[in-house]
């Protein structure tokens, strides 16, 4: 009791608050940028955390982050470019939902179901950090192969085209992630002698590029669409309560999906999105609104990117493996401010932990507030001329390529893929399924060539192990479902002919 | 009065005022370095380690010349896009960078043509060594024991892991394996993103054998998931004085480790180089910098010019001896 008192103590200090407020608000403007992921808010506080005390340090991480990937939803909502790849998943969703005059309705879902994920997020971490945290230590290369291969089906589900396209988009996405020597053989590929291409393709300018700029060629050559109708903006948490009430069951699943994928290390709030956008689609009574511009997946995906955000911390804070890219920056801090992970943090350090946790609840109430002003500021883009806004969206997309590196050739890969992009989506192929290859590529390759180095190329090892017996058979019924259903009306149908 | 003219007066004013600035142009190229805020280049992306030591050095260094040290992070290619930005920054003292180990080993791999003798080399910041970790309830209860399992399991039986395919932890467990008098591909070797998800394969089962520095192993001894048989060094670590030195167990052992420092572009002016190393020390012994990299769990190592100039020779050489043996070495 006497450290949770202290804990409070600790937070309340004037200089956290302020912390918490300014890196919240930096994280809101941040991440609505294209270009400028969640992962960069949160490496560019790092120098600035020198000068804190450990706990506003840290604080000013998780509020900076949990509002990135908030806010990532907003521009992709508006202008169809998501601002963080863990927005890319229902982009599309969020815009039809604007065209069809229901921005606020979209934005408000993002917002509340955010905060709510990251609040159950945070309490996954107070109850059951230690259980998670076992969980995450029994998979090994095996079980995340399965994972990231279940990962790269989503692509099929998410995409309203055709299957076959969305399949040939992954699959270029694949071929993407090939080039560079970040594979397990440290093998440079297709990396022509440029050495820019060594490190391999990123996703971030991979994902401006087909989502910003690709967007912008197509205002180009298109006719200025018909305004949409001058109107007040309307309340943003109106309708919230209502869908809460409606899809409280997909908010929970979003919520325990994002909590485990978050928990296991290498995963975070990208493939959360994903998988979440999928299920809901999967095991939705009405799937083939989806697209159209219905908020249930938009309920499902967002309360799972937030909740990640949380349960990700949990192998960090006992083991010291990030759980994603932002909490393998978050450890460096940690270590920096001499709270040094392990278990010694949660027994004999428990009132910062307790602080910790005290910050994520407030950093996701926070968020309501806070996002409820950007909502309302960044809505005046959809008043703005058309000639003003795509303009400075292309501004924004080279600072943000840049900013990730200081490397121009990144903007050179904004151009290339913008170009990329916008050929694609004129003939019916996702963008969004090729940048889920990229995203998912690295890991399916790495987990199946080091498991079969440990297996000395035996495949047993990937049906033998329990966890990964369950991942495999899910992931093969995923597989083979549609043929099975395809077989079933064929037996069924036949002799009804027969006896026609 | 009678002779004082207002022409007079300008062309007199005009002298003086050229003369002094032509004699500021002179002080600012020779005496007054730095006259202009400092750039130091880091090859690696913000938020990692090589990111924050940089940032510590610079923050403190800006203290000792008085004049902004601003670190710009030049990623991509692995680290070939920074270290070529360094090397080829005019030699005018504006702009240094933060050298890592991988400049000892990129050229052997083909991946550039720059070698640690691209630079002109001003201080050596950091050192850490190799440890070996192995599961907490393995049957090893010493590197002795685990040397000796080693060499009885048949080839490739034994599965280690903590960095890429030909990565600094890689290199050091080869030449430890070269060392036994084993071939270098007696263990085998598991790529892996970084020395954390090792470790964590480790925990979960999945290999047998960590190499990687002591502050990255740290979290899962501490877990009590992982026990360190032995540092690859010829002293212990103060912060972790429990865990011997490969030395103190089986004799003499020269081993690659990871190291970072500061230099210049070559044909860095001497004076220039004088007053950068001179700074440089006194970061080095700053309270601050020892602080952070104790807080860290970093060794730190100093060595200056010419000094650091044949460590980095040294580490080139043992890497390319390492690279070859296992077949990773291109020329």
């Amino acid at each position: 009791m006497n450290e949770l008192i202290e804990a409070f103590r600790l937070v309340l200090a004037p200089d956290v608050l302020i912390a918490i407020l300014l890196s919240s608000i930096y994280g809101l403007v941040i991440g609505s940028l294209p270009g400028l992921s969640a992962t960069m808010a949160t490496a560019l506080l790092v120098p600035v955390t020198f000068y804190l005390s450990p706990i506003a340090a840290v604080a000013s991480i998780i509020a900076a982050s949990a509002m990135a990937i908030f806010s990532g939803d907003i521009p992709g909502c508006l202008l169809r470019i998501p601002g963080t790849p863990a927005s890319a998943a229902y982009t599309d969703e969020a815009y039809a939902m604007t065209r069809k005059g229901q921005a606020e309705v979209a934005l408000g879902a993002g917002l509340w179901f955010s905060a709510l994920g990251g609040i159950a997020g945070t309490i996954s971490l107070i109850v059951m950090a230690p259980i998670l945290a076992e969980l995450a230590l029994n998979f090994s290369t095996f079980e995340y192969f399965w994972l990231a291969f279940l990962g790269l089906m989503c692509a099929t589900l998410v995409a309203r085209s055709s299957p076959v396209k969305a399949i040939a988009s992954m699959l270029l996405g694949l071929l993407v992630a090939c080039i560079g020597m970040e594979n397990p053989g440290g093998v440079p590929r297709f990396t022509f002698g440029v050495p820019e291409l060594l490190g391999g393709v990123e996703a971030i300018p991979v994902l401006v590029g087909v989502f910003a700029v690709s967007e912008v060629i197509r205002a180009l050559v298109s006719p200025e669409p018909p305004p949409l109708p001058r109107r007040k903006f309307g309340s943003i948490l109106a309708g919230q309560l209502a869908l809460t009430r409606k899809y409280w069951r997909q908010m929970t699943r979003g919520n325990i999906v994002g909590i485990i994928i978050g928990v296991l290390p290498g995963a975070g709030a990208d493939m959360a999105a994903w998988v979440s956008y999928a299920m809901s689609k999967r095991f939705s009574k009405e799937p083939e609104k989806f697209g159209t511009g219905h908020p249930e997946g938009l309920v499902e995906a967002g309360a799972s990117n937030n909740a990640s955000l949380a349960s990700g911390w949990v192998p960090s804070l006992l083991f010291g493996i990030p759980g994603d890219t932002i909490t393998a920056i978050a450890i460096g801090v940690l270590y920096m401010k001499g709270l040094n992970p392990g278990p010694t943090l949660f027994t004999e350090r428990a009132s910062s932990m307790y602080a910790l946790y005290i910050i994520f609840i407030l950093a996701n109430i926070l968020m309501i507030p806070l996002g409820i002003v950007m909502i309302r500021v960044a809505s005046t883009v959809l008043r703005a001329p058309r000639a003003t806004v795509l303009p400075v969206i292309l501004v924004c997309c080279a600072v943000g390529a840049f900013a990730t590196g200081n490397n121009l050739f990144a903007i050179v890969l904004v151009a290339i893929f913008g170009a990329i992009g916008y050929v694609m989506e004129n003939n019916g192929y996702p963008v969004a399924a090729m940048v889920l290859g990229i995203v998912m590529g690295t890991m399916v390759e790495q987990s199946f060539v080091t498991s079969l180095i440990k297996s000395d190329g035996s495949l047993l090892p990937f049906f033998e192990r329990p966890v990964s017996a369950i991942l495999a058979a899910m992931t093969i019924s995923a597989l083979l479902w549609p043929v099975f259903i395809w077989l079933w009306k064929r037996i069924r149908h036949r002799p009804q002919e027969q006896a026609l | 009065m009678t002779s004082f003219t207002r022409r007079g007066f300008i062309a007199s004013a005009s002298t003086v005022f050229a003369g002094s600035l032509v004699g500021l142009k002179a002080s600012f190229a020779q005496s007054t370095y730095p006259s202009r805020p400092i750039t130091l280049i880091c090859p690696w992306g913000a938020g990692g380690g090589t990111d924050a030591t940089a940032r510590i050095i610079a923050q403190v260094l800006e203290q000792k010349l008085g004049q902004p040290v601003n670190v710009v992070n030049r990623t991509g290619g692995n680290g070939v896009v920074g270290h070529t930005a360094i090397s080829t920054a005019p030699p005018d003292g504006y702009t240094i960078g933060l050298l890592t180990v991988e400049i000892a080993m990129m050229h052997w791999q083909g991946m550039t043509e720059l070698t640690p003798r691209s630079y002109t080399p001003l201080s050596l910041m950091n050192v850490d060594a190799p440890a070996i970790q192995v599961k907490a309830d393995s049957p090893y209860k010493n590197i002795k024991e685990l040397a000796d399992a080693i060499k009885a399991a048949p080839p490739g039986k034994l599965k280690a892991s903590g960095t890429g395919q030909g990565g600094i932890w890689h290199l050091a467990l080869v030449g430890w394996l070269q060392s036994l008098g084993l071939p270098p591909n007696h263990v085998a070797w598991v790529p892996s993103n970084g020395a954390a998800p090792g470790m964590q394969d480790l925990a979960a089962g999945g290999i047998d054998i960590v190499p990687c520095s002591l502050p990255e192993a740290r979290p899962m001894i501490d877990a009590g998931r992982a026990k360190s048989l032995a540092i690859l060094a010829s002293e212990r670590n103060p912060q972790f004085p429990n865990v011997p030195t490969l030395d103190e167990q089986m004799g003499p052992h020269k081993s690659v480790g990871v190291w970072r420092g500061i230099a210049g572009p070559k044909g860095l002016p001497a004076d220039i180089q004088d007053k950068l190393t001179a700074a440089l020390k006194e970061v080095y012994a700053s309270k601050e910098y020892t602080d952070f990299m104790s807080g860290r769990g970093f060794g730190i190592k100093w060595a200056e010019r010419a000094e650091f100039g044949q460590f980095m020779d040294e580490s080139d050489r043992q890497m390319g001896e390492a690279m070859k043996a296992a077949g990773l070495a291109k020329t």
